[in-house]
């Protein structure tokens, strides 16, 4: 005689609403998908909150939610979008990254083991930029109420003294550069999108840029700012420095490093790559004395090899411009990025 | 039949664009200009893709100030009439439509709203980059009722007509378009003959004369008595296409030079002309900023009516009017500059347009927003 259970059986493999109940199968969750890649003293305290050890210096505070769609991309995933993304704004302080908290927001239905490759990336990403996450919050909406996996992630870095960075240093001279190629990170999440296959595939730059700002700090005293030209890319980011420093930028076309591959796509889709975002590179403005070395210092890093200098500051001004110098030494001005980059047409 | 069964070669690509951005090649055109032109000459660029590139690279200040360039138009964008993207709204706004379409049309004003406010009020509307992906998605949804905004000219005509092919060789039935299709020669044509006018060459598309081939220029050069030079779009490919004109004006020459013979055939393509003809019929379309044109657009053949949107979706909307004083016609007819409208950077810009010219970023009026703007 065969005896089954009338009751449904308990799927584990998709999230259910009840994985964010807060009761038992919220404990189970955490314990099955987080807690082993993110372990850590303080975490596995398990406190409301995480219990950091106190400290003179200045603190930098940053934070960044997270809703990329799709949730893998050639080069990377949410997650460590999630933590590198976070890492480098403080990074940008000139801080050292130390703490995260991550909050997820999980559609009902998501896959369970597609949630532990997230986790699992997240640490491995932690644990290159030497960060602990040490907090966390998980979250189930409807199905339909969200996107997969929506991440948010804050962070806490500690401010050497003598450090002052920010979008208002800019001076007239100032040398501009850039520690790699551009649009690589919105081209691979657009072309995964949209299911276009290049035959060399273009990957996200997604990482943290620890190596490069060490570097940059310990030769470049003279460092007046750093950024990363996210959403809006690198247009919009020397925009937002010009208008802070009052002063004109000019840039020069066939300077800026970009791949091929992703000018070809950022061709085929109508796109301007100077509007795409990226996730893996810094704007670094240097006095132009201290050029040079900043330059070969962000060469030798691990994600620095295509910097290049792409400009610099020109004259102090009540009406801030970016200007591009184009192939033939005339010039046109770049704005910020008006509205979501729409693709062009015919 | 999705995009994900097309496979790029980029090196490839790139290798030949960088041809065509070539300083030194371009260089060597601009000098063949400036040493042929002797007189004043008008020369209008009939395709927004032109109008971008001459923005985008700055062209017009390397050229002789003899010359000027009209800014035709050749922006399916901007030329789609406000009542069609009212109808657009209209039936996106249906509870059980997904309305697909390229995203540039999602931020162009109709009457009181464009696309993207409707999507934000909770219409389920798709940027799509092609629309053969709108075909997967009716097989995929059979609860949905898809519908793609079909807009464009001869260039993406056959696209839509492979399309209706296959929706009903496939028995498709909850697919549906909505069409603003226009043809090139007609509107040029009208533009010409109005006594305003004051083009002496034409630079044709050189995408469009790929699909209808050179013949209907022919003619319309003979009647129009002007040159037509068939242009590419790179700027090596659009100084190339002008330094023709320039060349054919100043020895009194009319007729069609093909200067982008590497895309451009006689003949033309003839499949997806077939394919145009088996599914579209010409009718008097209605440009926005123009008015109505004499057998100037395409629409759907009465084997094919089944498919149209307006057809199969009532329309609620009575009245659609256009914004007051945008002088978009006037700017396409080369008698103003889009500085010369008072709505111009000041109401109407990119983040928020009056008019659908400063929408797309072949939009003449948006190329001039973004690369010409405080210009010395």
């Amino acid at each position: 005689m065969n005896i089954s259970c009338p009751a449904p059986q308990r799927s584990t493999s998709t999230i259910e609403m009840a994985h964010g109940g807060g009761g038992a199968m919220t404990a189970r969750l955490i314990e099955r998908v987080f807690a082993p890649y993110f372990k850590n003293p303080i975490l596995d305290k398990r406190h409301d909150g995480a219990i950091l050890p106190a400290c003179d210096a200045r603190l930098a505070f940053s934070t960044d939610t997270f809703v990329v769609n799709p949730l893998f991309f050639p080069g990377g995933n949410i997650g460590d979008l999630a933590v590198n993304g976070t890492v480098n704004d403080l990074l940008c302080c000139g801080a050292t990254p130390r703490y995260l908290s991550a909050g997820f927001v999980i559609e009902e239905g998501t896959d369970i083991e597609m949630l532990e490759a997230i986790a699992k990336t997240m640490a491995e990403a932690a644990r290159e930029a030497e960060v602990e996450i040490v907090t966390g919050d998980t979250k189930v909406v409807e199905r339909g109420r969200c996107d997969g996996v929506y991440i948010n992630t804050s962070g806490v870095g500690i401010l050497p003294p003598d450090i002052d960075l920010g979008p208002d240093n800019l001076k007239p001279d100032d040398v501009i550069m850039i520690t790699g190629s551009i649009a690589n990170h919105g081209m691979a999440v657009m072309s995964k999108r949209e299911g276009l296959d290049f035959e060399s595939p273009i990957t996200s730059d997604t990482a943290s840029l620890g190596d490069i700002t060490h570097a940059l700090l310990s030769v470049a005293p003279g460092l007046r700012v750093l950024r990363d030209p996210t959403r809006g890319g690198l247009s919009s980011t020397l925009n937002e420095l010009a208008e802070a420093s009052c002063v004109d930028i000019e840039i020069d076309e066939q300077s800026i490093p970009i791949r091929v591959a992703t000018a070809s796509a950022c061709d085929l889709l109508g796109l301007d790559p100077l509007y795409v975002a990226n996730e893996g590179i810094m704007i670094a403005v240097v006095p132009p004395d201290e050029a040079e070395t900043a330059l070969a210092a962000i060469r030798r890093s691990a994600h620095g090899s295509d910097a290049a200098i792409i400009g610099r500051v020109l004259a102090r001004s009540a009406t801030p411009e970016v200007w591009l110098k184009l192939p033939f030494g005339n010039r046109r001005l770049i704005e910020m990025m008006s509205g979501e980059q729409l693709p062009r047409i015919c | 039949m999705t995009a994900s069964n097309r496979q790029y070669d980029m090196e490839d690509i790139m290798t030949r664009a960088a041809t065509y951005r070539d300083a030194d090649a371009m260089r060597g055109v601009l000098r063949r200009i400036h040493d042929a032109v002797t007189r004043q000459w008008n020369i209008m660029e009939v395709c927004g893709g032109q109008t971008f590139t001459l923005s985008r690279y700055r062209l017009e200040e390397l050229l002789p100030e003899k010359i000027t360039m009209i800014h035709g138009p050749g922006c399916p964008v901007c030329v789609t009439p406000v009542e069609t993207i009212d109808r657009a709204i209209d039936i996106a706004m249906h509870p059980d439509v997904t309305f697909c379409s390229f995203g540039d049309m999602l931020r162009v004003p109709g009457s009181e709203a464009a696309l993207l406010q409707a999507k934000a009020r909770g219409a389920d509307v798709q940027i799509l980059y092609s629309p053969l992906e709108a075909l997967k998605m009716a097989i995929d949804r059979p609860d949905r009722q898809i519908v793609f905004f079909a807009i464009g000219f001869e260039t993406t005509a056959p696209i839509y007509a492979l399309l209706a092919q296959k929706a009903v060789g496939m028995g498709i039935g909850n697919f549906s378009l909505l069409t603003s299709l226009f043809t090139v020669p007609a509107a040029v044509e009208a533009i010409k003959l109005d006594d305003q006018c004051r083009v002496d060459a034409l630079l044709a598309a050189g995408h469009v004369c790929a699909i209808t081939g050179t013949a209907e220029y022919e003619s319309l050069s003979r009647e129009l008595g002007i040159p037509i030079v068939i242009t590419g779009f790179e700027p090596v490919d659009m100084l190339y296409g002008i330094s023709k004109a320039v060349d054919a004006l100043e020895s009194s020459r009319i007729g069609v030079v093909n200067a982008y013979g590497r895309a451009v055939r006689a003949e033309g393509n003839r499949a997806a002309k077939k394919s145009i003809d088996e599914v579209f019929e010409h009718y008097d379309a209605r440009w926005r900023g123009i008015g109505v044109i004499k057998h100037s657009g395409l629409t759907l053949r009465r084997k094919f009516e089944h498919l149209d949107a307006t057809r199969r979706f009532k329309f609620s909307h009575t009245s659609s009017h256009e914004c007051n004083g945008c002088i978009a016609a006037k700017i396409m007819k080369g008698l103003s500059l889009p500085a010369d409208c008072p709505h111009f950077a000041t109401d109407c810009t990119p983040q928020s347009p009056v008019g659908a010219p400063m929408v797309s970023s072949e939009g003449v009026c948006a190329a001039h927003y973004k690369y010409n703007r405080f210009q010395p």
